[in-house]
């Protein structure tokens, strides 16, 4: 059963056309990036799947059925728009919220204090929100979001914001989600970092779908039959290599389309070059997205 | 535990936590209890020293005011002569002094002089002189007993009747007038601070962004009755505090301060404040969720809500017209228009019966306007929360209610 099913839906705010018949399917137990430029409509279309707006058209199901209160309990979601209440101290912000997610109360406190300690927060439990720097209240906005242990995670730009070391730390959490069998959706304009988590996307540009599927394949879709290297001395003419291109401390290599970069690797191992890096490459998720939005618009 | 208990409960808890609540709560009993102890205080501390017998100087031409020299505090002196009495007066021998013609029996006239610049003429002077001739004129006529009556012909013990022909429990001017006023105010205070809070934490979560998280988790609906009630048992609580300490207070005062007597809360009187205080509040709390949703800062919704209080503020401007007379046509109308039904009511409860047929009218439209506003404001709320950055015009609003 797949966790979440978007057909056909739209929503116009007025004039402005908003989402216009975005369809995507989110499989169980899967990181699904919904990627797309600063108001591409990736908010609308959470909104819309959490039913804080109703849509013009189309229709919604999540886990098999229409949203419903009780399915609000599996679902955690972390919006785009952050606020917690300011004169509250984390403790009771965080028994709050997970109450109003069902959770009991006895295993909100364990879990409360296991996902503080490992943030880091732990010494702040009895500080009001106000208290706390911007970057704190996030990552105790991203706890109340998973506190109640949701089988759906949805995260509108959580990594906004954050400094360097709270990026990874939400990383790792998203990688130990999908090893718990969590599914996640993660929504993004800084596509690059959906790169290495997610394992489908769906990326909308003036709220169209622009491109959908597994990453592995778009990716293999949109390389650009080059490859990287990094190699100690001369390089000197090489067969089915048809141009090369300095970068400073790595050149690419362009292929003339018959030879695959397996078939350069054996030539150039034959050859005794001593290779400090060797990498077939594909384009970062922002360069495909200029492709595609280049090429729709030509 | 029900979502809509838990937001109840989170609710009400909060506002009793807080500062402001607990401080408005205790300051109307402290405030009593303040008047009281001052009251007290000045009645235990402050004894008049005896009062300074006064001495009033007189010359009598007719020669009968010779006796009973001594009137109500004030000594009266004898000069042979008008030259002697000036004399007195100016050494500051006597207070004053007045001269009784000859004619006096057939005039009536004397003449007074006095060295105090006056307004009119003084009362308890006035009172002691009266006293002294009127003892000289009728102490050989008659017996003590009759000059005593004279001077004091009337002590007046008055009751009112009801329609039963039972004594209507006498009640000071203070408390006639004032009790209404206290009445209404305590009742226009709790209301507003309660829907007050009640606005200031709707338009808080929207604008703290708060408001996403809430409805991913509840429903609108559930948000909002678990709000307007939680709120209102805080009211609840703080106006019921309030009776029980008027309550308690009238019970104490009245032995000891003359001007509260008849000061009372009766039980019938505290039912119905308590049902128009309910229907007041969620009246007036829907209203102010409803702007707090649409307002885009706390700041903004809250100047809002100014424009709603005033008609509740009306019957306590006209105040004037309500308790002298409740029965006047503008005292009903008041208390059947729906947001001044609770203050009217309160204010004419507190003084007299109102007819069944108008509590009863009051209270049905109160009710239905109830049901009404939380049905139409309810949708409101889901929208409203959802803008940011844009006001909607009435004519939006009136779109959400239809379309929501």
């Amino acid at each position: 059963m797949s966790t979440a099913e978007v057909s056909k839906v739209s929503k116009s705010f007025g004039e402005v056309k908003a989402v216009k018949d975005v369809s995507f399917v989110v499989e169980s137990g899967e990181v699904f990036g919904l990627i797309g430029p600063n108001g591409a409509g990736k908010t609308t279309v959470i909104r819309i799947l959490m039913e804080i707006i109703k849509p013009d058209s189309g229709e919604i199901r999540i886990f098999g059925e229409p949203l419903q209160e009780s399915t609000k309990n599996k679902i955690g979601y972390l919006p785009e728009e952050r606020g917690l209440y300011r004169k509250l101290t984390v403790r009771e912000s965080l028994s709050y919220l997970a109450a109003l997610k069902g959770a009991s109360p006895s295993a909100t406190r364990d879990r409360a204090k296991e996902l503080l300690e490992r943030t880091g927060m732990l010494p702040y439990q009895n500080k009001k929100i106000e208290e706390l720097s911007k970057g704190m209240a996030q990552i105790i906005q991203f706890i109340t979001t998973i506190l109640h242990n949701p089988e759906l995670v949805i995260l509108d730009e959580p990594f906004y914001g954050l400094d360097p070391v709270n990026t990874k730390l939400i990383k790792e959490f998203i990688a130990e989600f999908k090893k718990q069998g969590k599914t996640i959706i993660l929504s993004t304009h800084m596509m690059n970092e959906v790169d290495e988590l997610s394992d489908r996307i769906l990326m909308i540009n003036k709220g169209q779908t622009v491109l959908y599927g597994g990453l592995a394949e778009i990716k293999s879709r949109y390389r650009k039959n080059s490859v990287f290297i990094e190699a100690e001395g001369k390089l000197g003419q090489v067969e089915g290599v048809v141009r090369t291109q300095d970068h400073g401390s790595y050149q690419e290599l362009l292929l003339d389309g018959k030879t695959s970069p397996q078939e350069l690797l054996a030539a150039l191992v034959n050859r005794n070059i001593v290779l400090n890096r060797f990498e077939v490459a594909t384009p970062p998720l922002s360069e495909i997205f200029i492709q595609v939005v280049r090429g729709s618009s030509e | 535990m029900s979502k809509t208990l838990i937001i109840f409960r989170h609710e009400l808890l909060n506002t009793l936590r807080r500062m402001s609540f607990i401080l408005i709560t205790i300051a109307f009993p402290l405030l009593m209890l303040l008047g009281y102890g001052i009251y007290q205080g000045v009645q235990h501390w402050y004894h008049p020293g005896a009062p300074e017998e006064e001495k009033i100087g007189y010359v009598d031409q007719t020669g009968i005011f010779n006796q009973y020299t001594s009137q109500l505090g004030a000594t009266f002196v004898l000069y042979p002569s008008e030259e002697e009495a000036k004399e007195a007066l100016l050494a500051r021998e006597i207070k004053e002094y007045f001269v009784i013609p000859q004619n006096y029996l057939s005039t009536g006239s004397i003449i007074r002089y006095t060295m105090e610049r006056e307004m009119e003429l003084p009362a308890k002077t006035m009172e002691q002189i009266r006293a002294f001739l009127l003892s000289n004129l009728l102490g050989n006529e008659t017996s003590p007993e009759v000059v005593e009556r004279a001077k004091t012909p009337m002590l007046v013990t008055s009751f009112r009747l009801d329609k039963s022909g039972e004594v209507v429990a006498d009640q000071s001017v203070f408390v006639q007038f004032f009790t209404p006023y206290i009445f209404a105010i305590i009742f226009v205070l709790s209301i507003f601070f309660t829907s007050g809070y009640l606005l200031q934490s709707v338009a808080e979560e929207k604008e703290n962004r708060l408001i996403e998280v809430l409805l991913s988790s509840v429903s609108a609906r559930q948000l909002f009755v678990g709000k307007v009630l939680g709120l209102g048992t805080a009211g609840l609580v703080q106006i019921l505090i309030w009776f029980v300490s008027f309550k308690v207070f009238a019970e104490v005062a009245q032995v000891n301060i003359p001007a509260l007597s008849g000061l009372s809360l009766s039980p019938g009187l505290l039912a119905l404040g308590l049902l128009y205080y309910i229907f007041g509040y969620l009246l007036f709390a829907v209203l102010f969720a409803c702007i707090g949703s649409i307002g885009s800062t706390a700041r903004e919704a809250q100047s809002w809500s100014g424009i709603l209080a005033i008609p509740a503020m009306i019957p306590l401007w006209i105040g004037g017209v309500i308790i002298p007379y409740p029965e006047h046509v503008v005292s009903t109308v008041l208390t059947i228009f729906p947001t001044t039904a609770p203050v009217t009511a309160m204010m004419r409860l507190t003084a007299q019966t109102i007819p069944a047929w108008q509590l009863a009218l009051s209270l049905v439209i109160l009710a239905a306007s109830v049901v009404f506003c939380m049905w139409a404001a309810a949708k409101v709320f889901r929208t409203g929360l959802l803008m940011y950055g844009k006001r909607p015009a009435l004519k939006e609003i009136i779109r959400y209610i239809r379309e929501a």
